[in-house]
């Protein structure tokens, strides 16, 4: 086991940047790494992603692993798995961050089976044990209704982490590192699968993920017509509709807007959950948020025990008639 | 084409949170008064299945793994239109993490000797880890997409359409392989009478870990990797400030009135 030292990231790239996960994920590798006494590294898997290394240094890194072939264009399993393989091996890393997103939960998994290691999914909270130095890992467990702390005694410790489960650090453009280039060594025939077609069915407006304000409904909104009432509430606090899964599911609303541990993890400033019972695999979407609201029929609903504000009412009466007061309010 | 599917027997997640409890010492949870179910991911890989045989044929078998596993609750996919059962029970497989159950699993699809396609929900609704699946597939050497939206058929290959954040990505594979089902592919069908009569019949397989050449120190708690060390329920506080009025409208309005007081908005 001493073979093993330091903490490494896994860096996801969005939009030509880093994306905020891997802030999130340095934010934290960063104390973990502080408090171990050891080196934070960043690990840039890609195309062409050299160029996010200062990125990756400004949040936090001391090192960045960079691994660039024109295999790596898109992610896909087999090409990821065989280069993460190949640069734990050389980093021996004890600790591996990853984000809970479209890559990490595909790949953490596949790359831990092939390490002989063990992952924690979706974690909230990483500390170091004072005794042990090992990684206690707490994750929502059972759709949210509790809490799990997993420790693992292979290395390297990987986990994945919740979407702004974690707190990145200030971006500090003075800091610098020590780039390390990996050659990736694939053989095309190697990687089975083809990524024929990415579709985007991204809505109109603000993206849910980025709103500091999210109008979300639940099965009691009854149609896609009745989220058309949620819509002109949420174009005047400038925010986005959100939905738990049965609309989706429904078809009432596209699945990219499905808030909920299936879903996207969300944490707005204010979220107005209307007709939502509040699931625990829900709130694991949405109790990120600073402020939640409640509008539900029933007021033993659970939405009840984590909304801060709430009106029990039919929504049909209850929204319009607020939607009329923000109105005036904000007019004011 | 052969497929097989994996599922797990769990406390319903679908029964109120209210019933929740757990056990802190045994580190295990129950429903009180709810009875146990198949794990709703699981079901929804059970659909997958459904829909390639409709397209195009094929036996589909069902895997579970456990112990104490209720015959009536691990048949439910054969009363939906599955062919034959599979039960890996036996009191060495319980308390397995992701590695030990993976391995189990994979041993025995391996003595099963006739697999295209290995189906697993994208995780399961207790641990939510959404492991297994990606573990059989390195085991058997195998590739695998997860988070299925729709798999199609297409000859020796599979066309899968996978749930992204921004929309879905369409991916060709070969078969054999192993997809992992996401809820987008469809609600899960009812059983039909006929189903439920047709289940009734079939008798499941039960292997114990020597049947699938495994030592007990493989499987179940012996043979994991990641420990828990500790289970609780989060607290909510629950400290709702509710607006009242006498009509619904004027409830509205007081909440209007409360969130602009707190600055909210």
């Amino acid at each position: 086991m001493a073979d093993y030292q330091g903490v490494a990231v896994y860096g996801e790239a969005r939009d030509n940047a880093l994306a905020p996960i891997t802030a999130e994920g340095l934010g934290i590798g960063r104390k973990l790494a502080d408090t171990l006494g050891q080196e934070l590294a960043c690990v840039l898997v890609g195309a062409s992603v050299g160029g996010l290394a200062p990125e990756a240094f400004a949040g936090g890194a001391d090192k960045v692993y960079v691994v660039e072939d024109p295999l790596l264009k898109d992610y896909r399993t087999d090409a990821y798995v065989s280069v993460m393989e190949k640069v734990v091996k050389q980093a021996a890393p004890a600790i591996i961050i990853m984000g809970q997103s479209d890559t990490g939960r595909d790949l953490a998994p596949r790359l831990a089976f092939r390490l002989g290691a063990a992952v924690t999914m979706d974690c909230i909270e990483l500390e170091i044990d004072t005794a042990s130095k090992r990684l206690l890992a707490t994750k929502p467990v059972y759709g949210g209704n509790a809490l799990a702390v997993y420790t693992s005694q292979a290395d390297p410790q990987m986990v994945t982490i919740r979407t702004k489960a974690m707190t990145p650090l200030a971006p500090d453009a003075s800091r610098q590192g020590e780039i390390v280039k990996v050659e990736a060594g694939l053989d095309a025939a190697a990687i089975r699968t083809k990524v024929i077609d990415r579709v985007t069915e991204e809505v109109a407006g603000i993206k849910i993920e980025d709103a500091a304000v999210v109008i979300a409904g639940g099965r009691g909104i009854g149609s896609a017509e009745g989220f058309a009432q949620l819509e002109a509430l949420a174009r005047l606090l400038k925010g986005a509709v959100g939905a738990s899964r049965p609309p989706c599911d429904n078809g009432w609303m596209p699945d990219t807007v499905q808030v909920g541990l299936t879903g996207k993890i969300i944490a707005p400033e204010l979220y107005v959950a209307v007709a939502i019972s509040g699931s625990s695999q829900h709130m694991s979407g949405c109790s990120g948020a600073k402020t939640i609201v409640a509008i539900n029929k029933d007021a033993e609903a659970n939405i009840f025990r984590h909304a801060r504000f709430g009106v029990v009412g039919d929504w049909k009466k209850v929204l319009p008639a607020f939607a009329e007061k923000v109105k005036e309010l904000l007019a004011a | 084409m052969n497929i097989i599917v994996c599922v797990k027997q769990v406390i319903d997640p679908e029964a109120p949170p209210s019933s929740f409890k757990i056990d802190a010492a045994a580190r295990k949870a129950e429903m009180r008064g709810a009875p146990l179910v198949i794990d709703p991911y699981g079901e929804y890989a059970v659909e997958a299945a459904l829909k390639l045989k409709d397209a195009g044929g094929g036996k589909i078998t069902v895997l579970s793994l456990g112990a104490n596993l209720q015959r009536e609750v691990v048949k439910k996919p054969l009363a939906m239109g599955a062919d034959e059962l599979i039960l890996l029970e036996d009191e060495a497989y319980t308390g397995g993490d992701a590695a030990a159950t993976a391995i189990a699993l994979a041993a025995a699809i391996k003595k099963t000797g006739e697999y295209d396609l290995i189906l697993c929900g994208r995780e399961a609704s207790d641990t939510n880890a959404g492991q297994t699946g990606a573990g059989i597939a390195e085991l058997l050497g195998l590739p695998c997409v997860t988070l299925a939206r729709q798999i199609d058929a297409a000859g020796s290959a599979l066309k899968v359409s996978r749930v992204t954040a921004a929309g879905y990505d369409i991916i060709e594979l070969p078969l054999p392989a192993v997809v992992t089902v996401s809820n987008e592919v469809g609600e899960p069908r009812y059983p039909t009478i006929k189903g439920i009569m047709a289940a009734k019949k079939i008798t499941p397989v039960v292997w114990k870990p020597a049947d699938i050449g495994l030592e007990t120190a493989k499987v179940g708690a012996a043979g994991r990797r990641a420990v828990v060390e500790k289970l609780y329920q989060p607290v909510h506080e629950g400290k709702c400030d509710f607006a009242e009025g006498d009509t619904p409208e004027e409830a509205a309005a007081a909440l209007a009135g409360k969130l602009r007081e707190a600055k909210v908005f």
